[in-house]
């Protein structure tokens, strides 16, 4: 349906019921030219072979097009000619079937892959494009890629393999043969009427039941209080303005368990929050009140000080639900949805760094322990690092940093992480629609994409969610977003709007009735131009379509706007206009379909109070005996996805556009995890910014408080190892939780923001933005809830005065002493030691007093270049560091236990032991004493342990456990395995 | 981005000098015209961005520029394939006045994206086939074959990762035989793909421009040295007059010493290898026009 309304509407060719001649629809095949190499081809051979599809002996793909159009069988031709075929690579065939090629002989299956109608086909919009612009005059077009896969499996087996590994779904079809004919669906007309929804009588169940039948995810006391407004108003409410009531009032958009009250009990007594959220997180940053944070917890991202001139601005958003039903469009439209976060910041800013952070149930579970209706954690990987691969690197937005997480608990439904930073000029960081403005939307077309994606991001996932939600489900085009980038600042600066905000979830709804909260708007929404025709009044107002922002232009300076738009081709239009009467009214034509009170919609929501208790997690610590040697140990360690190499994911970003890369997610000759990204966002300037997180949900499972606070230290500690000053650090809380209306949820996450506040108040680092996804359970066939781990995601951003001053973590010089900084206890609970033994002990990381001491020492002596290399001992501990410093370059490293401070003597612990704030330096010999000297001012723990080695090997001695007194030898392992196993760890990819 | 429409003018170019105007090209979904163009700036060039569709309504501009630079991107999304929508767009509308800069000594330069286009073109690597039909009707200027084509990688996916290249030429402005430039690649089509008879042509004619080595300079090289499986190893090539110059790395992306992964061991060349392009076509085009 889609392709045929698109470009119905765009073509402007208007005249509803024009008579409308049956034009011939033409097949264009286009493959490979014989004995090509097929790269593609090979791709969907592994992913086959990776369903289950056994014995393939090769792969070939070629692809499809129908077209139709006031065009005949030449213009067919010489759009293949021209356009579409590649005259080097490609043979086509138009009208006919292409010839086959031979492949390795023996039987053959055909298998086709199209997207439905109404899901957006970027490579036919562009064939479109393309064609128009060279005189051929086509409507519509759809391509349909054809797998040839030479096999001797059934044809039923191959379609089910190819339904699972090369399309998916709730978005494309998948049908066995090539496809010889397609039909272009019939566009339906669009329905004008208002709707009204009776209300006033229904009491208590038919309540739920009414909010359930239209999926407004509104709890029984929220409908009741609906009801109520209308039975004072005096009328039944309209389809629209429930609608708009469930995006405002959803989860999503109110924060509604965060932001509400809560009775707490737990072992340290019992206590009450009026408003979690403000009386935790946010009163740390009122109480620090730091000068250098521009804009806080009010706009779309928080916003620090850059350099006076400009700020920079963070945001992280989840996208955990859409990604669990369509990895790659979910992924993607995540990253696109934070995107315009930042574009929609203040008066817009400029992205220049993006970053992800992923939770996935184990790469190499069974495929039968894969809950039915949830897909194998490898392909909602390989689909979400796609989603987000095609989007920010088309954006031009190179992505920086983050962490790759694997727990079972993730299985049905895996957390996706996406975090955007931007760039603003100090007088764009305000805004404000005054009334009188029109309201703008610029962008993107609007279609059925994402309906209720506000709402079902709320609600818990199932086996049949799948096919239910398809809905919420969506496509990015990033070029639009891009175009809609670069119209964005050129317009900012040229002031033409007075404000600007992103169509997120609850679309047009959200956007316009948050930017009207406290004027009143008054909207058109058959002005919208639409990606086909029959949408409803409410499914135009509430679609979540993407790359759509609205903004806030005074009259006068619409036709530059417009101009400007006109000249980039994108499609801006005006959908109404800013009152000051203060209330929300939605028009289709001259139908009012919504009128309601700003004051209702944004403070109507009932307030009720949560009750949360919690009792500590974990299991009684183990003993162990203690052993000779730890070699396999640490190479179990290093060979765990969680530690092991994330290059496979890394080298698909783009991390070096805007030529700003300083510090890399890769980094020494041989390539080993830094700790942190640094980016230089201004050309010409030396200023930096430094992107870095922690995240560590098995801390979470002894206590949140706990996790909580490591998770803000071993952000700061990654910051501080490549050269941040730890002074001008913000941070950004992210939690992904269950269902909160259990009281012992709730309870983890008042810890988790009570650990949150402790730390923020503690190093002096406020917190500037969150977000929160609650709800993240799978509920399996067999009824069995999953829930996700309390799993808090701290983004740390901060402010490098000149980016010469880093540090990377690779080894430099032989010779060169190592020091391990700070104090490690006995503290192996929630390690990855213990995990990988299956245990999760009790005595999970604490972080002390002296933590923001150490920091700035250590910072101190990295910006005085006295540190050559820095890294943090974080998961697997000291040894897992050692080893990645020494392998990320071709030197070794020599490392005495005895010499490491703190609180345990035993070796087992000084290894493994996730203890915080902690850093391993390699230090300039000659500024050995120096920096020991600044160390021992500080009062800060350290311990000179170690040195650099010309022979790469990593060498870890410690006590002898038989009591001797001599160094006793626990790892010797060549730093070329150490190397090789960290890179193994993560099986994903097909090599050519 | 904020400075897109403005023209910067950097202090280097002394007054002696001529006026190096260069057009930097923008496409929707282009993305690495800021940093290429700041190169260009940065060896004294006055830099003008402009959006296709102003160069389609007009050509003209391309008679009062000396060069014409292509960047990196996603053109219009090249989900057609990379390059090819922009490539069309020019094949047929802009050929001509880009040639006629060219004759007249000015220089063309296409990083990735701007590579694949110029190859979807014709321009590279700008064999004449004076028999194609013009492909409006109506207009029937001499269209370049299009003989080479940059395929998908090898691997199938996206790339990031820094290559060493090495200049092969001595028929390139942009180039020195034996440069040797570190630079990042960062692309999923960049594999280039010709039959033999046109490698051969281009070989005789000393078009193949940069061939991706090993660090220590060693060639020919496997993956991940040559990151694409690009056919003889072939990074770039030139065009017969020497003056158009397509490439899959970034030079743009090596422009100051800290963004050399060599930068934090101390081991990086204090002058950027990535600007050595835009400095020998600079001293190419001061010399043309003085």
């Amino acid at each position: 349906m889609t392709t045929a309304a698109k470009s119905e509407s765009s073509s402007g060719r208007g005249g509803k019921g024009a008579a409308r001649p049956t034009r011939p629809v033409y097949r264009l095949e286009i493959g490979l030219k014989p004995g090509s190499l097929d790269p593609a081809g090979l791709e969907a051979r592994t992913n086959l072979a990776e369903a289950g599809l056994a014995g393939i002996r090769e792969v070939q793909v070629f692809k499809t097009f129908f077209l139709r159009g006031r065009l005949g069988p030449d213009d067919v031709e010489r759009a293949a000619r021209e356009v579409l075929a590649d005259p080097v690579q490609e043979v086509f065939a138009v009208r006919q079937d292409l010839e086959l090629p031979s492949g390795p002989g023996g039987p053959m299956r055909m298998v086709t892959v199209l997207r439905k109608s109404g899901v957006t086909n970027p490579e036919a919009e562009s064939a479109r494009i393309a064609l128009t612009g060279i005189g051929i005059d086509v409507r519509d077009v759809q391509s349909a890629r054809t797998y040839l896969v030479w096999t001797k499996a059934r044809e039923k087996d191959v379609l089910a393999a190819a339904r699972r590994a090369l399309g998916n779904d709730v978005i494309e079809d998948v049908v066995p043969g090539r496809v010889r004919s397609f039909t272009f669906p019939k566009p339906t007309k669009r329905r004008i009427r208002r709707r009204t929804v009776p209300i006033r009588r229904l009491e208590g169940k038919a309540l739920v039941t009414l909010s359930f039948q239209m999926g407004l995810s509104l709890t029984k006391v929220e409908m009741e209080a609906i009801r109520d407004e209308y039975r004072d108003i005096g009328r039944e409410p309209t389809d629209v303005e429930l609608e708009t009531l469930a995006q405002t009032w959803s989860e999503h958009c109110k924060h509604k368990t965060l932001a509400g009250a809560v009775e707490m009990s737990d072992e340290r007594g019992e206590r009450r929050f009026e408003n979690l959220l403000k009386e935790t997180v946010f009163h740390a940053t009122t109480e620090l009140d730091k000068s250098w944070c521009w804009s806080v917890f009010e706009d779309n991202a928080g916003v620090i000080d850059f350099d006076g001139e400009d700020g920079v601005c963070m945001k992280v958003e989840t996208h955990n639900h859409p990604s669990a039903i369509e990895p790659y469009g979910g992924a993607g439209t995540g990253i696109g949805g934070v995107i315009r976060d930042i574009l929609g910041t203040g008066k817009g800013a400029r992205p220049v760094a993006n970053t992800d952070v992923f939770c996935f149930g184990p790469p190499d579970m069974p495929m039968e322990d894969v809950p039915k209706g949830s897909m194998h954690p490898r392909r909602i990987l390989r689909g979400v690092v796609a989603g987000v691969r095609d989007y920010g690197n088309r954006m031009g937005i190179p992505t920086v940093n983050g962490a790759l997480m694997f727990d079972e608990r993730y299985v049905g439904n895996p957390v996706v992480y996406c975090g955007c930073v931007g760039i603003i000029p100090r007088k764009d960081v305000s805004k404000k629609a005054r009334p009188g403005d029109l309201v703008v939307a610029f962008g993107g077309k609007t279609g059925r994409d994402g309906i209720h994606g506000a709402t079902f991001s709320s609600v818990e996932l199932h086996s049949e969610s799948e096919t239910v939600s398809s809905g919420a489900v969506q496509i990015g085009d990033p070029i639009t977003e891009k175009k809609v980038l670069d119209i964005l600042i050129q317009a900012r600066d040229k002031r033409l709007f007075t404000a600007v905000t992103d169509c997120g979830a609850g679309g047009f709804s959200s956007a316009v009735g948050e930017m009207g909260e406290h004027v009143g708007a008054n909207v058109d929404v058959s002005k919208a131009p639409l990606k086909y025709e029959g949408l409803d009044a409410f499914e135009i107002w509430i679609s979540e379509a993407q790359e759509r922002m609205v903004a806030a232009i005074p009259p006068k300076k619409w036709p530059v706007f417009k101009e400007l738009c006109d000249a980039e081709d994108v499609e801006a239009f005006v959908l109404g206009e800013f009152t000051g009467d203060k209330r929300l009214t939605v028009r289709h034509g001259k139908t009012v379909v919504c009128d309601l009170d700003m004051g209702f919609l944004h403070d109507g929501l009932p307030r009720i109070t949560r009750e949360a208790t919690f009792t500590a997690g974990g299991d009684a610590e183990p003993t162990w005996k203690p052993r000779k040697r730890y070699d396999k140990d640490l190479l179990e360690l290093l060979g765990m996805p969680q530690i092991g190499s994330k290059e496979w994911v890394i080298r698909q970003y783009d991390h070096e556009v805007q030529a700003g890369a300083v510090v890399r997610p890769l980094t020494g000759t041989e390539q080993g995890p830094a700790d942190a990204a640094v980016v230089a966002p201004k050309l010409g300037s030396n200023r930096g910014i430094v992107l870095s997180n922690g995240i560590n949900p098995a801390y979470g499972d002894i206590d949140p408080y706990a996790m909580a606070m490591a998770a803000v230290d071993e952000a700061m500690r990654n910051a501080v190892a490549v050269g941040a000053d730890p002074a001008r650090i913000a941070v950004l809380d992210n939690f992904t939780w269950g269902n909160c209306n259990r009281p012992s949820t709730l309870g983890t996450i008042v810890r988790a923001c009570e650990g949150c506040r402790d730390a923020a108040l503690l190093f002096g680092t406020p917190f500037i933005s969150g977000k929160d996804s609650l709800n993240n359970e799978f509920r399996t066939d067999e009824g069995e809830l999953i829930s996700v781990p309390p799993t808090l995601l701290i983004s740390a951003i901060g402010v490098i005065a000149d980016v010469r001053k880093t540090c990377t973590s690779d080894l430099k010089t032989p010779g060169n002493p190592i020091y391990v900084v700070g104090l490690t206890h006995d503290e192996l609970g929630g390690s990855h030691w213990y995990r990988r033994k299956r245990r999760v002990g009790r005595n999970a990381p604490q972080v002390r007093e002296d933590a923001p001491a150490v920091m700035k020492a250590v910072a101190q002596t990295i910006r005085k270049r006295y540190v050559r290399a820095a890294h943090d001992p974080s998961e697997g501990g000291i040894a897992v560091a050692a080893a990645e410093m020494a392998f990320a370059s071709d030197h070794g490293m020599h490392l005495d236990l005895r010499r490491v401070k703190g609180t345990t003597r035993e070796n087992h612990r000084l290894l493994f032991s996730e203890s915080t704030t902690r850093f391993l330096l390699e230090v300039d010999k000659a500024k050995a004493k120096t920096f020991e000297a600044g160390l021992k001012k500080a009062g800060v723990a350290f311990g000179k342990a170690g040195r650099v080695t010309k022979e790469p090997t990593l060498t870890i001695v410690g006590r002898d456990p038989a009591g001797g007194r001599a160094a006793h030898e626990l790892i010797r392992i060549p730093t070329v395995k150490l190397r090789e196993t960290w890179r193994n760890a993560l099986h994903l990819g097909e090599e050519a | 981005m904020a400075a897109r429409a403005k023209t910067r003018k950097r202090k280097r170019a002394t007054k002696k000098s001529p006026t190096i105007r260069i057009l930097v090209l923008r496409a929707p979904g282009t993305n690495c015209d800021q940093e290429t163009g700041y190169a260009f700036e940065r060896e004294g060039a006055t830099v003008e961005h402009m959006h296709v569709n102003a160069l389609l309504a007009q050509p003209k501009v391309l008679t009062r520029v000396h060069g014409l630079a292509i960047p990196g991107g996603f053109s219009y999304g090249d989900d057609l394939g990379a390059g090819t929508v922009l490539g069309t767009a020019m094949r047929t509308r802009l050929l001509e006045p880009i040639q006629r800069m060219v004759d007249k000594g000015g220089i063309v330069l296409g990083i990735c994206n701007g590579f694949q286009v110029l190859v979807k073109t014709g321009l590279l690597p700008g064999f004449s086939a004076p028999d194609e039909p013009g492909i409006l009707p109506g207009i029937a200027h001499e269209t370049p074959e299009r003989a080479v084509a940059l395929a998908s990688n090898i691997q199938n996916r996206y790339e990031d990762r820094w290559v060493t290249l090495k200049a092969v030429t001595d028929k390139c402005v942009f180039l020195r035989r034996g440069d040797v430039i570190h630079c990042p690649v960062a692309h999923a089509e960049g594999r280039l793909v010709c039959d033999d008879e046109v490698l051969d042509r281009m070989s005789a004619a000393d078009q193949i421009a940069l061939r991706y080595v090993a660090p220590d300079g060693e060639s020919p090289v496997p993956f991940p040295y040559n990151p694409n499986g690009s056919v003889d190893d072939i990074a770039g090539i030139t065009d017969p007059t020497g003056r158009i110059l397509g490439l899959m790395p970034h030079p743009e992306r090596n422009q100051f010493p800290w963004q050399d992964p060599r930068f934090h061991r101390g081991d990086a060349p204090r002058s950027p290898e990535g600007l050595l392009p835009f400095k020998n076509a600079m001293r190419h085009l001061r010399k043309t026009f003085a």
